[in-house]
Parts: C-alpha cells; structure tokens; sequence
C-alpha cells in the first residue's frame, strides 16, 4: 500500500500561469471548491517571461481596428489553420479581458488621453497590444496572483503533477508529488483543467524555462485525449545568440514593433528579401514606405520586419545558412541606430538591462545578435472552441498546453490574450460539470499504486544513465532533426533516436534521495518529454508541406490537401495513432473577411 | 577552459560548505555553473530556477555573502581562482542546499490590503495619466525575489518581527494599493494596523539588494512612513479621536 495525503475538490486545476490563475478564478467565483496546484512557486510559470503585450482590439490607438480585423489578423497569421470558432471568441473577448486586468490592478501604460496605450507587433494590421514596457507578463501574472489569493483559493505550490486519474472514461483527479518532501499526493476531483503551458525544453535552444517539458501534453495523451497540430513548433525569430549561456533567452518583438530592424552581415535590411506573396498586398517593399509606417498608417504598408514569426524564423535562417550572418551565428538587430537612446530605454527597460547585464552589450548604441529560439507550441490537447472541453469527460485545457487557436503559427500578443479569454472559459465550463455533479467519481487504487510505483522506479533502477545526459542528447537530437527545417529522412533517424533514448532512460542512476531532488525530477520529466517528442516527430513526418511553424525542405511550399486537414493523434499503448481530420468550416460572414486574399495554398 | 572553484553548502541546517572544481565556459552565469555542477557531478544538488534572465525571480542565494540573484551574477566579475561561496538565503529556513522555505511570504500576501478600483468612465475605461503611475509602474516591477526580505535585518537578526512586520517587499505591495489613482480603499486602511512599518530603520539594505532597482526605501516605505505619522499621530486628529471616539 502506497503511502499518500488526499485531497477532494470539485475542480483543480494544473498550472499556475495566466491560464490557470484566470481559469482558477473563474471557477472559485461560481463556488466550486477550487485548488491550483504548481510545479514552481506561485508567480514563477513562464508567463512571468512575456514582454511585449497582450493583443486586443480595443482601438485605443487605431480606432479602425476591432475584432473581425483581429481575427482576421490570427487566421492569417497560422496560415488558415486555426479553429475558427476559437480565433473569433479570442478576437471578440480578448477586450473585456483586459479591462478587466486592469480592474484587477494591472498598470498598462497610457495614451495621451489616459487610456491603455498599444503597440506594434508582427502580423497585427494595428497598434495593439496592451502592455507595461517589455515586461507585461510580470503584471500579467502578479495581478492575477494578487487577484487570486485573495479569492481564498487553495494554491499547492512545488507540487508536480505525473498522471491524470480516472474514473472509467471520465476524469476522476490527478496524482503527483511534493518536490520539497517527494511525498505522493493524490487530488480527488470532479474536473480537471490543464493550464500547464508549452513543452520547448524539448529543444537544445529555447525560451523556456525548466517546467516546459510538455507535462499537460504528455498527461493528456496518456489519459486518452486528442492531441491536435502537434507538428506546429514556434521558433522565434530573435532570441540571444552569444554569450553561450544566454543562447535563445528571448528579445521581444517589441524591439521591431518600436522602430528596430533586421540587418545582416552587410548591414542590408534583409526582410525585404523575404516577403512572401499571402503578405505582399500589406507589406511595404521599400525601406522609406517601412520607416514612414512606424508613423503613417493609413497611407504607408507595414514593414517586413514585423511579418508573421514563422516568416521571419525562417529568413534569419536562410540568411545565416548563406553564409550573411553575425559572428556569433546569427543576425543583427539594430534600434541603436534608429531610435534615441532615451526611448530605447523607457520603451524597453528589461531588453536593455538583459543585454547589459547578460552580454555586455548597451542597446541604445550597439546592435543584438539574435537568432531563432524554440518558442511555443501551437499544437496541443484538443479542445472545444466554447467550453475548452477536451475528448476526455472531465478534462478541461487552456492556454498553450491546449491546440488550435493559433493553427500552424501563434501571432506575438495573442497568447497572453488566449490564456485569459480560454483560461476563464476553462474555469466557468469545468465549474459547471462539476457543479452538475453529485458525487466525487471513484478513486481506483490499483492505478494510484501504479502511479507512485512509476513515480519512484527511477530510484530502483540498475543504470548508470545520467538524467541530464538523456535530456541533453535528446535537446540536440531534436533541434537538429526536428528544428526549424525538416526532412524525411531525418525524422526517421529522429524516430530511432527517441527509441535509444527511451531505451536509456530505463537504466538511469539518480543520486541521492526524494527530497527536492531536481536529478529524480528530471527523470520523471523525461517520461513526458519523449511522449511528446514522439508526437511532434509524428505529426511533423505525416505533414508532407511547409506551414507556418513547420517547414519541410523536402516538402518546400504549401499544399492544397494539406491545407484543408488536422492531424490528430492518440496515444495508445504502442505509442501514437495519427489521423487527418478536414477543418471546421467557418461561416460564411466569417469568410468573406477574406475574399480577394491571396491564400497560403497559393503561396509559395 | 576555465574552471570554478565553488564552497557550495549542501544539506539541511545541520549541513556543511563542500568544495567543487567546475570548469565553465565564456560568458556564463553563476546558475549555468551551479547546473553543470549538477549535470556532473551531485545529481540531486537543490536549486531553484525558473526563467533565467532575471525575471522570475526564483534563484536568490548569496554569493560571497551578499544576496544576489545567480543568473545575473557573471563569472567575469570574479578574479579567476578565487573561491566562490555559494549559500542560501540566510533569513529563511533551509529546505536543502539552496532551497529555503519562503513560504511565510505567501502568508503575508494573503493577509495585504485589496486594490478596489472605482467605478470607469461612462465608456468603460478607466482614465489614468502616465505620469501619475511612473512610481507605481516602479513598485510593480518587483520579481519577487525575496532578497530585500532577506536582507533586511529587522527580520534577519530577529525572526521573531516577522509576526509583526511585513517587510520591504510587502510594504511596497502596501504602497502600490495605497498609491494607486484608482484605489478607493478607506485611507486609512492601508496604515490602520501600521503592518510594522515603523520596525524599519531606514538603513536601505534592501534598497541595494534588489536586482530590479527598485527605490524601496525612498518611494515606497519612507511615504508609508509619513501616511502613518500623518494618520495616526497627527495631534488634531488625536483630539477629534478623543472627542469623537475612535474611528
């Protein structure tokens, strides 16, 4: 008999980002019992990174802009891909989110009449992104952790999360351990929201943070839910290149979205190289039409700096392959030039305190060298467009950990939008089946010793394996392989790959004991890593085109078959199944938002 | 390349310093070296870390006895050879290695004043002007460290004030509500039980810690200071209390 604590709520929810904060307030507020439990400490989920904004039609700056040329804006952006339903409810909501933030105590900064103000940022036709500085996940997190404690809503803080638990086909709770004793724990519960972010650990160089190692993902497919778009992988075009240590730590779009611009070797303003056809009819193709914009709307186009994440990931990529890079292998990324240095450092207070503490480089008078870093994943557990309802009944998810919203590629802004308007939904939906729930569901014995037996084989194990290592190999098998560009050939050797190292991390040596102890955590972390690498390589070999976050060298445009489907997976004891699903039809009022478009079929 | 020689205390409170060779690459942090000790060589070392760029706020320990974010901290700005003492926050109990248990300050931060905004304008937005939240926009900046709470040796040296001081962080948390243009809290709400303001003796450790650089003693705890001298010791209102009865 496995030695555990329980505890019995109606919804809990799993990650304590934006999305799980929002959700676990929603829920509270309809009187559910509610606890949000999390890996780290409270305020520390990666949400805390995000610097440019959360994007919103507000029309605080262009009062022209509202929610159909949003939604326009993020279908475009993930190459028509996206749930439909999902990117209008974001566009429609994404507002009165915001608002209510700042009735929360979030301080944007201001318009001349005292409003939010909003800023530029790639692939939004209008200024709009609400945002403090560069550090608007900060007061995104603290307000909504302020927010939260306040509703008197449990938080278990260092609690990790290893297997969802059910009740025959229905969701029944969750089982993890403390990081702190390595005491099991068992949480009882009606519903179950997922909130648990992205999985870019998986990555040799990446933006995250330790927890992004695909836990919601991994947890989800185990317990027999539809993973969607899993193939998508976002590389941000500019994330630190040098020092080392430093490489792929993320400098915001921001910098481009206030006057910055791309340069390579030769100081030539590559992008213009690079604009591609879907966008040529709103994208400005010279440099004085791209400078005017920054101030004339209306009358110049946008300028190709600030084309949608996958264009540009992929144009630094060419760039540095052809040999026009930086020294350090990337490119330059010059405000230095263009904008005084007293706006560099008000608009962009942490990217120049980053760059100088971190490289020894003053922003305001050198150029960064940046290059792509992965990002974010659009792909995720598979969702209802209303309530956020996954295939399983029960499970709930919201924000990153959750796909199709952002189809093959996410719009800078429009995640800490969708972490707010889905991470509410999320909460009032897993609320209301819960509250229309008598009784807690069953908890099965057999799977909690199961889970604890699984949580602690690590220890019992013969192995020399070092955890670290696996996961290092494992970082730079995928970048090479699964990266930025892809090839038939190279995912099969990333297939057998993964299998080695499954295969390894069966004999891992972990030292020492259960309390806090980061080698048996990783350990642990690896299981959900490889479950989702596998599923990113699969979903990435059957996607035999190039979209948005996903391009294939042997595969170079997009295809019109393509175009139209959904790769699904399950995951099943032999590892994942994959099936193409048609796209949901929009609307037909929806629709003729984009007639006369040249669409990503097309394009090459 | 070079190597780091690192004194690193491992273990509980009844632990020791150990000494580690660590050889590291250009550019690196503190933290990189701290994982590649773990990568290596103690498997199980405690840390904790989160974004890695000075945002989050969850490496703090002390670094040649000063309390110090690891991530931020250079190799560049030791002398080569020397030895590199690395200890965890000293204010707070040791959980194991340089992981402390901050969970006090969780506590305190149910127990802070709620902002409560107004009502917005008849078109739904709130109306703020910059200028008026240049400070707060500072206060808001906070990452949550905790090294101003540890520093601070009104909590420091006596561990026993923590049950009736909130400390520097909290006492910005305080400032921010109590400042903000929106905030129609009662006045007197954000001083009526003073939260230990007047423990602090103004000597600005924390205000040197902080990795943010966040004026901690000028623009936050000094005006809280004056709020509740204003309040409560004001001699007029002293007689309107006697008069009237407390408020």
């Amino acid at each position: 008999m496995v030695d555990y604590e329980t505890h019995e709520y109606d919804v809990i929810v799993i990650g304590a980002g934006g999305a799980g904060l929002r959700a676990a307030v929603e829920s509270s507020a309809t009187g559910a019992k509610t606890a949000l439990i999390c890996k780290s400490l409270l305020g520390k989920a990666h949400t805390v990174m995000a610097e440019g904004g959360i994007a919103a039609a507000l029309g605080n700056v262009y009062e022209q802009d509202n929610w159909q040329v949003h939604f326009r804006d993020t279908m475009r952006g993930g190459k028509m891909l996206n749930n439909w339903r999902m990117a209008q409810i974001h566009a429609q909501e994404a507002p009165d989110r915001v608002r209510e933030l700042e009735a929360w105590g979030a301080l944007f900064d201001r318009t001349a009449d005292g409003r939010i103000l909003q800023r530029d940022f790639g692939g939004h036709r209008y200024a709009r992104l609400a945002h403090v500085g560069d550090r608007t996940g900060l007061e995104m997190i603290r307000t909504l952790q302020q927010h939260a404690v306040h509703r008197g809503i449990d938080v278990y803080q260092e609690c990790t999360i290893t297997r969802l638990l059910k009740d025959g086909d229905a969701i029944a709770g969750a089982f993890g351990y403390w990081r702190e004793t390595g005491r099991f724990v068992v949480y009882r519960a009606k519903a179950v929201i997922l909130a648990t972010g992205g999985l870019c650990k998986l990555f040799a160089i990446n933006s995250n943070s330790w927890e992004g190692t695909g836990d919601g993902h991994a947890l989800a497919a185990w317990a027999g839910a539809d993973m969607i778009d899993m193939e998508f992988v976002q590389f941000h075009p500019t994330g630190m290149v040098w020092p080392l240590s430093v490489r792929g730590i993320l400098v915001t779009e921001g910098v481009r979205g206030d006057g910055g611009t791309l340069r390579n070797r030769d100081q030539e303003q590559f992008m213009f190289n690079y604009i591609p056809p879907m966008f040529a009819a709103e994208t400005a193709d010279t440099i004085e039409e791209a400078d005017r914009w920054y101030t004339d709307k209306v009358n110049a186009r946008r300028t190709p700096n600030l084309l949608p994440r996958d264009e540009v990931a992929r144009a630094i990529n060419s760039e540095v392959k052809a040999g026009r890079g930086s020294p350090h292998g990337g490119v330059f990324l010059d405000i230095a030039s263009r904008r005084d240095a007293d706006y560099i450092q008000r608009r962009l207070p942490s990217m120049y305190h980053q760059f100088k503490q971190l490289a020894d480089v003053d922003i305001t008078k050198d150029a960064m060298e940046v290059g792509p870093t992965a990002h974010y994943a659009m792909g995720g557990v598979r969702v209802d467009a209303e309530t956020t309802a996954t295939t399983v009944p029960g499970l709930f998810a919201a924000g990153e950990v959750a796909g199709g919203m952002h189809g093959s590629n996410r719009l800078g802004g429009n995640s800490l939008s969708d972490l707010l308007v889905f991470g509410r939904r999320a909460g009032l939906y897993a609320a209301e089946y819960a509250n229309a729930m008598p009784n807690l569901p069953g908890l099965n014995g057999t799977d909690v010793d199961t889970a604890a037996e699984e949580a602690t084989a690590p220890f019992d194990n013969t192995g020399r394996e070092n955890p670290y290592s696996i996961h290092h190999d494992m970082q730079d098998s995928m970048q090479e392989l699964v990266g930025i560009i892809r090839k038939e050939d190279e995912l099969g050797e990333a297939r057998e790959r993964l299998q080695s190292f499954r295969e390894r991390s069966r004999h891992l040596r972990v030292d020492g004991n259960r309390q806090f102890n980061p080698g048996w955590h990783l350990s642990l972390d690896l299981r959900t890593m490889l479950t989702v690498a596998d599923l990113i390589t699969q979903g990435a070999t059957l996607r035999k085109e190039s979209r948005g976050g996903h391009t294939r060298d042997d595969y170079p445009g997009p295809d019109t078959h393509f175009g139209t489907v959904n790769i699904v997976q399950r995951w099943t004891p032999d590892g994942a199944v994959a099936r193409e699903e048609p796209l949901p039809q929009m609307p037909h009022e929806l629709a003729a938002l984009f007639e006369g478009d040249s669409h990503a079929d097309s394009a090459s | 390349m070079p190597t780091a020689h690192l004194k690193l205390w491992r273990g509980d409170d009844t632990g020791a310093y150990q000494e580690y060779d660590v050889e590291y690459a250009e550019g690196m942090v503190i933290l990189d070296v701290v994982h590649l000790l773990q990568a290596t060589q103690v498997g199980d070392l405690a840390v904790r870390w989160n974004c890695k760029a000075g945002k989050c706020g969850s490496c703090s320990a002390e670094i040649n006895g000063k309390p110090r974010l690891m991530c931020m901290t250079r190799m560049n700005t030791f002398v080569p050879g020397e030895t590199i003492s690395i200890a965890p926050m000293k204010t707070f109990p040791l959980i194991r290695d340089l992981v402390t248990d901050v969970k006090h300050n969780y506590g305190v931060a149910r127990k802070m004043l709620e902002f409560a905004p107004g009502a917005p304008a008849a078109d739904g937005d709130y109306r703020m002007q910059q200028i008026d939240i240049d400070r707060l926009q500072e206060f808001h900046k906070c990452i949550e460290c905790f090294l101003c709470q540890d520093v601070c040796h009104v909590i420091r040296e006596h561990p026993d004030n923590l049950n009736n001081f909130i400390g520097p962080r909290f006492i910005l948390q305080l400032a921010q509500v109590a400042m903000h243009p929106l905030d129609t809290n009662e006045k007197s709400a954000s001083t009526a039980d003073h939260w230990g303001v007047d423990y602090c003796n103004i000597t600005k450790c924390c205000t040197d810690v902080c990795p943010e650089g966040i004026h901690i003693t000028d623009n936050a705890i000094i005006p809280m200071k004056e709020r509740i001298v204003d309040e409560s010791f004001d001699p007029i209102r002293a007689i309107g209390r006697k008069l009237f009865g407390k408020k």
